[in-house]
């Protein structure tokens, strides 16, 4: 009986060929308009994640506090030697320092008197070591206006916003006025290789980059970073992975130290010194280099009541915390909403789309009643009926799926690869905005089985339904609609 | 000889709810079928002939009375003993021939020895010989779509003749088809009838193939209102 109803199957094109195909349309949208949905809203995430939070940071907990202060005297120190150890507990993401600061940039005229001033936000950024993606996350071929991209230690780009007002040209001198990490007066100059736009409305108008080796040479920051940031190797924000390794590395690296400096000993050293002296030496062996050196240079507070400006419960104020992407202001919210609303999106298009298979495998059986009619007269029981027509539903849709997921995965592999470019959409839109003009789609792994839903589950509910007709139904009617 | 009982209705009543009440298709019905019998059912529309047919055949239940065909109560049997009862015992002609379009005249006639689990090897020849019973030998591969009414009535015949039933119940068997389509499916049947010991049930008010019935149970407003036995010498 199953050859019998496989030939009929593969024969009867409205049985086999149209759902298959209409399976195997809907599965590809699905998956394609998930994975599409998914990757567009990873690009959003991906600009902020690249100028200002990555999708995770390493930064002490007392910058953690300061953090719109660019308070460089509160930086990392070691930075070498934590990233290394990010890599190590961490090898899907890259890790890269950072040095943000703020200041005066003076242009000065033939005479070396000062020609035009004004404020920048300068970003000191790892180019040049090895393991850098800086360039390519930074996508600044892209948005270089002018010029070249920085070769050399002392080379700058500024924002052609910038330029303007400050009426500089590729190869001028300009002179970094800021302060140093120990607040020290700090003037440093740099050459002018580029101008860039990244068409991110203000963000970039004050906008100066560097090397982080000049950053470090200009501020004195030798080995020491604002941030650590860290990005997934496939660049794809995963906001729980980033808030799991955030809590284990808070829990199993910052909060230790911490912990160690609560403990009752350390607790009672760090309430009475006066300084560095105070502290046992067993404690001194146990705390990192780089707590016994702000310790020894007393960049520690001498008096237990100043911790409450940091945190009353944790005086380790120089201790590594990591923060995730959606840790940053407003981001928690916009992460959510966007999971919220692509979960919303994709579910409303899962149901649109379950009802067209539903609707599929109803009429289906629906279309089929006669036949079932004429096998139930000639002695086929309900339930062989029933049963035939459900796994003949399970099969089509099964196959329909594969297919679909085969063909939307791939597409989606492809706009993953290739992105979709909506520049001139985005550029009659307002500057303001800050948008990609390409967008991304992104293959996550739910991308392999959401489909079933719609092509199994759908075809088969929707033709169990119809089936239930034929239990419901005495026979006699069957074989009006049979006749009819 | 002792002619075997293959129908036998007592008292049967039929009743459809209509909104909250109720039409009587059937009342006190009373009938008696022995092998090899050529009846028809006959009347006027809405006479409770399709009805009657349904329920000897097992396709809807009695509301009142005993219904046994070929020795088997269908009062009070399952829906899965009453498709054993037709797969193995009856054959069915319907008035649209119903045949599986996607499948050949072969296969159509095949599918009851599928259901019966009779072996390919036996299948072929059965298939082969019911196909030649009605007359397309040549058509054995053909799909109804290419085939006249008459000859997809006729590979109907053949599907519900191949497992050699004891009871085939035909509903107005000719009612799509001319006069000469008629006359050869009623000739086919009756040679059947003589050649196989096959009862046949006709529901009908085809005047047509009147001449063709051995008895004849004249239906009205869901009685029995005659029961006509017609010689043979009459019929033919």
């Amino acid at each position: 009986m199953i050859k019998f109803l496989a030939k009929g199957l593969i024969r009867d094109r409205s049985r086999s060929f149209f759902p298959l195909l209409t399976i195997v349309i809907t599965v590809t949208l699905v998956i394609f308009v998930i994975g599409f949905m998914e990757g567009a809203m990873n690009n959003f995430l991906q600009s902020t994640a690249v100028i200002s939070s990555g999708h995770v940071k390493v930064i002490t907990k007392a910058y953690k506090k300061e953090s719109n202060q660019l308070p460089n005297d509160l930086a990392l120190f070691e930075t070498e030697k934590t990233i290394q150890n990010l890599y190590d507990m961490y090898p899907n993401y890259f890790w890269s320092p950072r040095i943000t600061f703020g200041g005066l940039l003076d242009v000065p005229d033939k005479n070396g008197e000062t020609k035009e001033q004004a404020p920048v936000f300068g970003i000191g950024i790892d180019f040049f070591s090895e393991k850098s993606r800086q360039t390519e996350i930074w996508e600044l071929e892209k948005y270089l206006i002018n010029g070249h991209l920085l070769k050399n230690r002392d080379d700058a780009l500024i924002s052609s916003k910038l330029a303007e007002q400050l009426n500089v040209d590729i190869g001028s001198a300009i002179t970094l006025i800021s302060s140093t990490m120990d607040n020290a007066f700090a003037t440093y100059n740099f050459n002018v290789t580029g101008t860039f736009d990244l068409n991110k409305g203000q963000a970039d108008k004050q906008m100066m980059l560097v090397d982080i080796s000049g950053a470090r040479q200009a501020l004195d920051m030798t080995d020491a970073a604002s941030e650590i940031f860290g990005y997934h190797n496939s660049l794809y924000y995963d906001d729980e992975e980033a808030v799991r390794i955030r809590s284990n590395f808070n829990l199993t690296y910052s909060d230790s130290i911490a912990q160690m400096l609560r403990n009752e000993e350390s607790y009672d050293a760090l309430s009475y010194m006066s300084g560095w002296n105070k502290i046992s030496n067993t404690v001194k062996k146990k705390l990192p280099k780089q707590r016994t050196n702000a310790l020894s240079d007393n960049q520690m507070y001498d008096n237990i009541d100043e911790w409450d400006d940091f945190s009353v419960e944790d005086p380790a104020i120089f201790t590594p915390t990591m923060i995730a992407l959606r840790d940053g202001s407003q981001l928690a919210n916009m992460v959510d909403f966007s999971n919220v609303a692509m979960g919303v999106m994709a579910g409303i298009f899962l149901v649109i789309v379950m009802i067209v298979l539903w609707n599929l495998g109803l009429m289906s059986g629906l279309r089929r009643y006669g036949e079932f009619g004429l096998r139930l007269a000639i002695g086929e029981s309900k339930g062989q009926v029933y049963r035939s027509m459900i796994i003949e539903a399970l099969l089509i849709g099964f196959v329909g799926t594969l297919l679909g997921t085969l063909l939307g995965v791939s597409l989606t592999y492809y706009v993953q690869e290739f992105g979709i470019d909506y520049s001139e959409a985005i550029n009659q839109m307002s500057s303001e905005m800050v948008l990609p003009n390409v967008f991304y789609a992104k293959v996550t792994s739910e991308l392999y089985y959401i489909g079933f839903i719609p092509g199994v589950l759908a075809t088969a509910l929707g033709t169990m339904l119809a089936g239930l007709a034929i239990y419901k139904r005495e026979m006699s009617q069957l074989f009006k609609e049979l006749e009819a | 000889m002792e002619t075997k009982n293959v129908i036998n209705i007592k008292n049967l009543v039929k009743r459809f709810p209509v909104g909250k009440d109720y039409f009587t298709a059937l009342q006190n019905v009373n009938l008696k079928l022995t092998e090899g019998e050529f009846i028809g059912l006959v009347g006027p529309s809405g006479s409770g002939k399709t009805t009657l047919l349904n329920i000897i055949g097992g396709l809807d239940s009695a509301t009142e009375g005993s219904v046994s065909v070929l020795g088997n109560s269908m009062d009070n049997t399952s829906h899965n003993e009453r498709a054993i009862i037709r797969r193995k015992y009856m054959g069915f002609i319907f008035q649209s021939y119903n045949l599986l379009p996607v499948y050949s005249v072969f296969e159509n006639v095949e599918l009851p020895l599928i259901l019966n689990n009779i072996e390919k090897s036996e299948r072929e020849k059965k298939v082969s010989q019911a196909i030649e019973w009605v007359g397309l030998s040549d058509k054995k591969n053909s799909k109804s779509a290419d085939m006249s009414g008459g000859e997809c009535q006729r590979t109907a015949i053949a599907r519900a003749i191949v497992h050699e039933p004891a009871l085939l119940l035909a509903d107005e068997p000719t009612a799509n088809l001319d006069a000469k389509n008629s006359h050869n499916i009623m000739k086919i049947l009756s040679k059947l009838n003589s050649e196989i010991s096959t009862s046949f049930v006709f529901a009908t008010h085809d005047e047509k193939i009147m001449g063709y019935l051995r008895r004849i149970i004249h239906l009205e407003d869901g009685k029995i209102i005659n029961d006509e036995k017609i010689s043979k010498l009459e019929s033919l």
